[in-house]
Order: structure tokens, then C-alpha cells, then sequence
């Protein structure tokens, strides 16, 4: 019999989770961004699906931060930045002149890598959000905190000293807390920049959990440098080296088989 | 999809692992082979001494698989393998069973060898068994080398030559039958010979999942239980290639 010969990039196996069918949530298409002549993202085209953990990966200064940081807005602060491409949040361009910043910060909130909650009470904390929205009536308030607090998994830990100053609790529980205070607004997108990477494996996990519960209500993207991280709570992930994108995929796939090698050399610890 | 070399991790360490896992595979299948042929040359030879030694020496195999489990199971633990080096730690960690089973069918060959070459000093109907092992051999013999050179495209036509191995296996019974029915009193002695027919029918079967892992390894792609005739239909325009 002749020997067949099937190519080795024919054999690749179809993912089972297909972006095809997924919802958009966020779409860069040709995100570009610049820190004064230095170009910091160049012709990112990405969509992030709905109502799923889309994790960023890659070394440090690949633009992982930069890019989450496009997603709120947070770069405005900043005055030598300038963008290019659009950055569409349902089709929308967030970047055009008619889009309320504070509105998009409410639809999406983000986390930082070290838990910053307000020195005030852990209520005042998960409150302050609603407070600033004209909430005020007690009832709901009181509702939305203690929903906010059983969102974020520390309701159980924190209902007998909701009026303690937020800056005792353990650093586990403020980053816990300062999720409860981002989703008591009901964004529709949290972002969170390395959300466990100042925890200790105990309270990591817990943040995980979290995260996948979250995932039920909310699109959640997450920059981590630790891919084992990634790769238990993402379900897709976008490998960025030097402000590119290289490779988006189903998170079981990019881990399993890579597509691209600087995305292999990259994941098993090799010399890129 | 990329397959890489084992070398150039960060950490020359986790390098030094790899290749020591599968140094120590490739060790062991060299064992597994040279158990399969010292069977089969103790059965066609009726080389009762032969036959005893291969039926005795598989716990050396055993405990190779043993090894190379536990190191395996320490690469997982500490290293946390991804992409290629997970499918190889995965594949090494199947292919050890594999090679370890056929070390047991080689036991299974050389136990019926001390036997029949206690009832019978010139062997007959071992041509045909003869014919059928030599084959498995070369096949186990090639899917080691498609293992130990990650070599994709040999490992897809080795796991076809299986095919042949059952098509002989299936003659050889039906031989046995015909020969059962002439005269019974063979029948004792030839269903010996059919149950080394069957043992090294089964090898064939592991050698074809060695390589089945190899294409794992290298190509991510799972062509288990799917037929040869399926891959190519999926993946027709390579053949082409």
C-alpha cells in the first residue's frame, strides 16, 4: 500500500469550546497604543466572548496590563498615550467623544493586584459604588452589600463586622471585598489585573472559585503571570509578547497544543 | 500545533528529567523487544531453557514500568508540564503500560514454549507462527524506532500494519481449526500454538497504540478508535502532499 502522508498541521484537532458561536463582549480590531513614540500594542484583533474567563498571558512588558487597562479607560490619565484601531464594547467604539467614561466604568469595573479597599467600614466599602449611583435607601442598600458580599464568597466571613474599618480584614478578604465592590454596581465586564498574585495559595484558590462563579453573570478578563492560574480558570486565553497578540485560543487547546511556538516556548519555559 | 525537542527549558534541570524519562522508555522497550524475539525464537526453536528464561525475566520489565511511572508522576508534580512536554509525559506514562503488557504476552509465549517443546521435539505448523511473529516483530521493532524519533509519518503506516497481523492471525486459526478437525489428538498442542498465535496478536495491537501515541505526541491529534480510512478522509488533501 502506498504510504499515506498526512502533513503534521492537517492533524490539528478542533477545540471544543468554538469562539465561533460565542457572544461578543469586547472586540479590538487594529488596537494600536503608543507611550509617547514608544509603541506599546501594535494591530491587536481580538474578540472577547460574553459571559465567559478570558485570560492575557505572556512575559512581562508584552502590554497584557496595557491592553485591560484600554478597556475601562484607565489609559485617559495618562497624557503622552495615544490609540489607535477601535476598542468596541458591543459594537460600540469606547474610545469615541460621546461615550460617558463614568458609564463605561460602571459597566465595567476593574481589580488591581493589590487589594486597595477605602479605609472605611467593610459595608461603607461594597456601599460606596451605590452611594455614588443615588442609592440611599437603607433596605437596599443592605440588600445589594450582603448580595455583593455572598457574590464575592465573604458574606460568611465578614457578616459579624461589616461595621469594622475594612483595612483589618486579611489581604485574601480585602481582595474579596474589593470585588464585591466592583460587581455591588452590576457591571457587565470585570477586569482584574493579577487579582491573586499578592495572596497566599489558600486565598488564591478562593479567588479562583470566585472567579468561576462569576463567570455566570459576568465576562471576566484576567492578566496573570501564572499560567497554571490561567489555564484553571480561563476558558480562553491570548498569549501577548512585545505589544502582539500571537495567539488567542480555547484555553484547553493553547495549553494542550499551541498553535504558534512562541506561544509553546512560552508556556513550557524555554528560551524564546 | 508545534512539537518541540525536549531541550532548551529555562531550567536545564527540567531538560535533564525529560530525557531521562525517555532514555529509561526507549530502555525498556529495547527489554520488551528482545523479550518478544527470545520467545518466539524459543517457540519456533523449541528451545525449552530459552522459553523458561523469557517466561521468568518480565519482572524486570515490571519494574522498569514501576520507575518510570513514579518519575513520571514526580515530572507532573514538579514541573507542571504544558504542550509538548505534557503530551509526552502523557505519552511516555501510556506507552510504559503498552510495553509492559506485551512484556507479560511474551511471558504468556514463553510459558506455552516450555510446554510444547516438552510434548513435541520437531515442531510443526511453526512455520506459520514463525511467519506471523517475525512480522510482529518488525512491527513492534519499527513503532519503538517511530517512538524514539517521534517520527509522525512512519508511526501512521506502522499502525496500518496491523491489519496484516490480524488477517494472519486469522488464517493461522482457521489453519489450526482445519488441522484440530483432522485429528483430534492435536488438539491440545495446537490450541497451545493458537494461544501464542493470540498473544502475539495482541503485541501488534499494543505496537499500533505506541504509535498512535507518537502521533499524540507530536501532532496533539487523538486518531484512537477512528479508522485509517477516516483520517485519510478527514485530512485527504495531505495525502496528496
Amino acid at each position: 500500500m502506498a504510504a499515506p502522508q498526512i502533513s503534521q498541521d492537517v492533524l490539528l484537532n478542533q477545540v471544543s469550546l468554538d469562539l465561533e458561536k460565542e457572544r461578543t463582549c469586547f472586540e479590538c480590531k487594529r488596537f494600536g497604543l503608543y507611550y509617547g513614540n514608544n509603541q506599546a500594542l501594535r494591530g491587536i484583533d481580538m474578540v472577547i466572548p460574553e459571559k465567559r474567563v478570558t485570560a492575557f498571558i505572556g512575559p512581562s512588558g508584552c502590554g497584557k496590563s496595557t491592553l485591560l487597562r484600554c478597556m475601562n479607560r484607565m489609559n485617559d490619565l495618562i497624557d503622552i498615550v495615544r490609540m489607535e484601531g477601535e476598542m468596541l464594547l458591543h459594537g460600540k467604539d469606547i474610545n469615541s467623544k460621546s461615550v460617558n467614561v463614568a458609564e463605561l466604568r460602571r459597566q465595567v469595573g476593574m481589580v488591581f493586584q493589590k487589594p486597595n479597599p477605602f479605609p472605611k467600614t467593610v459595608y461603607e466599602n461594597v456601599a460606596y459604588g451605590l452611594r455614588l449611583q443615588g442609592v440611599n435607601k437603607k433596605r437596599i442598600l443592605d440588600e445589594r452589600v450582603e448580595w455583593a458580599l455572598h457574590g464575592a464568597a465573604l458574606w460568611g466571613e465578614v457578616k459579624d463586622r461589616l461595621q469594622d474599618n475594612a483595612m483589618g480584614l486579611s489581604g485574601g478578604q480585602q481582595q474579596r471585598l474589593v470585588i464585591a465592590r466592583a460587581i455591588a454596581i452590576q457591571p457587565e465586564v470585570i477586569l482584574l489585573d493579577e487579582p491573586a498574585s499578592a495572596l497566599d495559595p489558600i486565598s488564591t484558590l478562593k479567588i479562583e472559585e470566585l472567579i468561576i462563579q462569576l463567570k455566570k453573570d459576568y465576562t471576566v478578563v484576567i492578566v496573570t503571570h501564572n499560567m497554571q492560574q490561567a489555564a484553571r480558570v480561563s476558558d480562553y486565553t491570548a498569549f501577548l509578547y512585545l505589544g502582539e497578540l500571537i495567539e488567542f485560543g480555547a484555553t484547553d487547546q493553547l495549553f494542550t497544543n499551541p498553535v504558534q511556538k512562541q506561544t509553546e516556548d512560552y508556556i513550557t519555559g524555554r528560551y524564546g | 500545533m508545534v512539537y518541540q525537542d525536549i531541550g532548551q527549558h529555562i531550567t536545564s534541570q527540567y531538560d535533564e528529567d525529560l530525557e531521562s524519562l525517555r532514555s529509561k522508555v526507549l530502555n525498556m522497550g529495547g527489554m520488551v523487544e528482545k523479550q518478544v524475539q527470545n520467545a518466539l525464537l524459543a517457540l519456533t526453536r523449541a528451545d525449552s531453557s530459552l522459553a523458561e528464561d523469557v517466561a521468568t525475566s518480565d519482572y524486570h520489565i515490571n519494574a522498569m514500568e514501576v520507575e518510570i511511572d513514579e518519575e513520571c508522576t514526580q515530572v507532573i508534580a514538579r514541573r507542571q508540564p504544558a504542550a509538548s512536554d505534557l503530551r509526552l509525559v502523557v505519552t511516555i506514562i501510556k506507552c510504559i503500560t503498552d510495553l509492559e503488557r506485551i512484556g507479560d504476552e511474551a511471558e504468556k509465549i514463553g510459558r506455552h514454549a516450555v510446554k510444547l517443546a516438552a510434548i513435541e521435539r520437531t515442531p510443526t505448523y511453526f512455520s506459520e507462527i514463525k511467519h506471523l511473529g517475525d512480522q510482529v516483530c518488525k512491527m513492534l521493532h519499527d513503532s519503538l524506532d517511530a517512538l524514539a524519533r517521534m517520527d509522525i509519518d512512519n508511526a501512521f503506516v506502522i499502525a496500518q500494519g496491523d491489519r496484516a497481523i490480524n488477517d494472519e492471525y486469522d488464517a493461522l486459526t482457521r489453519q489450526l481449526i482445519t488441522y484440530m478437525m483432522e485429528d483430534p489428538r492435536t488438539i491440545k498442542r495446537s490450541l497451545r500454538v493458537m494461544w501464542c498465535a493470540r498473544s502475539l496478536e495482541r503485541i501488534g495491537d499494543h505496537a499500533k497504540n505506541i504509535c498512535e501515541y507518537v502521533i499524540y505526541t507530536v501532532a496533539g491529534k487523538d486518531i484512537r478508535h477512528t479508522s485509517f480510512d477516516q483520517v485519510k478522509a478527514e485530512h485527504g488533501d495531505s495525502d496528496n502532499k
